[in-house]
């Protein structure tokens, strides 16, 4: 365990390196914050009551959704791993006593985690002092605030053990990038990113709920701000675990096959 | 102990010709051929051994120090490193090995040097007092005073590569393989590796499987040379054997005054000559040094003479041709 903390820790350290793009990802992040609320509030002002989400429930999911970018956005994928495949350093990564999945698994929660951490503060801080009900309202209870904790972190482990299968596929189609985009564009639509799931058509909202897709981002945030409460937020929770569980034991499935075939490039 | 029993590997490569044709043809039917890398190798490696392991590019070398170090998987044959067969036991077995891949790198290029080692403590689970020690030596057998506080990637490669080279060695290993570790490097860098590891295979025993196209590496370190070709094993002896079987070529090489008007004889050919200056290829199967050296003077007053035999270099790429590969 040990080992993993301290990879944990040196993948942290490296990405904190990189504060420059952490400020511009900020600006980035406000413009897009600010956009998408005028958008939904222009909504909102023809008839106030025909959402499934109150506005300020809104506002709440969409500065949340912006401050931690880097934790539920697939397309923030970590380079050094498709390289690793691609050049055939993972030779190196295999010459370890290291399981390769829990080596990769913890590279990304550092990667995200150093990325979110140089990226929330700022976008939280300017969203709590919004005028209501344009910022981030104060969590409805202290329950939810640590429902909406365990939820984050489970929805978190959940979209990395997603990334991992698309970083496993790299093993096979050596040039990552359809794969990348492909599986990129279909989860931040299905996951809620683009449109908060609630805003979606019924019929669909139901085939998502079959998928993992459902069960990342799109239940903290809504628990935060009491959006979903109850035995709703419970089954939330509990199928979050169970996703986590189904797709770690998948990638670390398919990781032993691909590695039993890997044929490291070059020399 | 290092055993490989009928190791054989087949890789399956995709092929086309150049054009667009034949670009948007291979979309929908691949044309694959199969290359043996390996067939049917065997060898046996004593603890504490120190062998080079050489041969042509694409002879299969890289494949046979992947599937020693448990990275490839063979299609059939048998490997037992230390009681364990490294691909199965991958985590247990890498354990006991240090790898340097010279065309890779194992530093976090974006941290200092020593930080990626401190990571490597706590991967192999080092000992604090045996970290601290191996640190120590390292640096100083190294010369990495420096360098390990200063970010990988504003290292130059000489450097670096003693970096890569020392994080190796921090777990003690007990075999070390080393694939093309002097590739790149400048004579200082080349012979403070070549002295490092020389100095570890006596100190700690450490056994060492060394590839290299730097036959000065091989003469330097290997005791016992491994030659492959075209993936099987064409030649595994001592260096010097090796030598003395493909030596009977001398070169002389000699200093002269007067005008040097050598008539060539059997067995001595000359090879060039510019203003006192003369070279001789000497056949000794057909006449002695001693005799050539005689007839030679005959014709100059020699001012400095050397004889040297032929070139580890040479006596490699002239196996290569005795053998066709």
């Amino acid at each position: 365990m040990k080992k993993y903390i301290s990879f944990f820790r040196i993948r942290f350290i490296n990405g904190l390196q990189y504060r420059i793009a952490a400020y511009a990802g900020v600006a980035t992040q406000f413009a897009w914050g600010f956009m998408e609320i005028l958008i939904f509030k222009a909504f909102y002002k023809e008839n106030p009551h025909g959402f499934p989400m109150e506005f300020s429930q809104l506002a709440s999911y969409v500065w949340l959704q912006q401050a931690f970018l880097a934790l539920f956005m697939l397309w923030m994928y970590d380079n050094d791993i498709f390289l690793s495949i691609t050049s055939g350093n993972v030779a190196y990564e295999l010459a370890r006593p290291l399981d390769l999945y829990n080596m990769w698994f913890t590279k990304n929660l550092a990667v995200r985690l150093s990325r979110a951490v140089l990226r929330c503060v700022p976008v939280l801080a300017v969203a709590v002092l919004l005028p209501e009900p344009y910022g981030i309202a104060p969590p409805v209870s202290l329950f939810g605030f640590f429902m909406f904790i365990i939820s984050m972190i489970l929805a978190f482990l959940c979209l990395v053990a997603l990334s991992m299968l698309v970083y496993i596929s790299a093993f096979y189609t050596l040039s990552p990038m359809g794969v990348r985009m492909v599986a990129a564009t279909l989860t931040e639509f299905l996951t809620g990113s683009i449109i908060p799931l609630p805003f979606f058509p019924e019929k669909i909202v139901k085939i998502i709920s079959f998928t993992p897709f459902a069960f990342m981002q799109n239940i903290p945030f809504r628990i935060y701000s009491g959006n979903i409460a109850g035995s709703e937020m419970l089954w939330g929770i509990l199928m979050q675990l169970f996703w986590v569980i189904a797709l770690v034991s998948a990638g670390r499935l398919w990781m032993a096959r691909a590695v039993k075939k890997v044929v490291v490039q070059g020399g | 102990m290092i055993e490989l029993k009928n190791i054989s590997k087949t890789f399956k490569v995709a092929r086309r010709n150049a054009g667009f044709r034949e670009a948007l043809g291979a979309l929908f039917r691949r044309n694959y051929t199969y290359i043996q890398a390996l067939r049917d190798i065997s060898f046996t490696i004593k603890d504490g051994e120190m062998v080079g392991y050489i041969g042509p590019n694409g002879a299969g070398k890289s494949s046979t120090i992947k599937i020693m170090s448990g990275i490839l998987y063979p299609d059939s044959g048998e490997c037992i490193i230390d009681g364990l067969v490294p691909y199965r036991n991958r985590r247990e077995h890498v354990r006991n090995i240090g790898v340097v891949f010279g065309q890779r790198s194992q530093l976090w290029w974006d941290v200092p040097v020593i930080d990626s080692l401190e990571l490597l403590k706590d991967i192999y689970d080092i000992d604090e007092r045996v970290y601290k020690n191996n640190l120590e030596e390292l640096v100083e057998l190294l010369n990495l005073g420096e360098i390990i506080r200063t970010p990988a990637r504003q290292l130059s490669f000489g450097q670096r590569m003693r970096c890569e080279i020392a994080a190796s060695f921090f777990h003690n290993p007990r075999i070390l393989f080393l694939d093309e570790p002097t590739i790149g490097l400048d004579a200082v860098s080349k012979i403070a590796v070549r002295e490092f590891i020389k100095k570890m295979n006596r100190e700690k025993k450490t056994t060492v499987i060394l590839t290299t196209h730097d036959m000065q590496d091989i003469e330097a370190i290997a005791e016992r040379i491994l030659l492959i070709g075209r993936g099987q094993i064409l030649y595994d002896g001592s260096l010097s054997e090796l030598k003395t079987r493909n030596s009977k070529k001398k070169t002389i090489t000699l200093e002269y005054d007067g005008s040097g008007r050598f008539s060539p004889c059997d067995g001595i050919a000359l090879v060039s000559r510019v203003d006192g200056h003369a070279v001789f290829e000497v056949d000794t199967s057909v006449v002695s040094v001693q005799e050539a050296i005689k007839v030679i003077s005959q014709y100059a007053d020699i001012k400095d003479l050397s004889v040297t035999g032929a070139s580890i270099d040479e006596i490699v790429v002239s196996l290569y041709e005795e053998l066709k590969i």
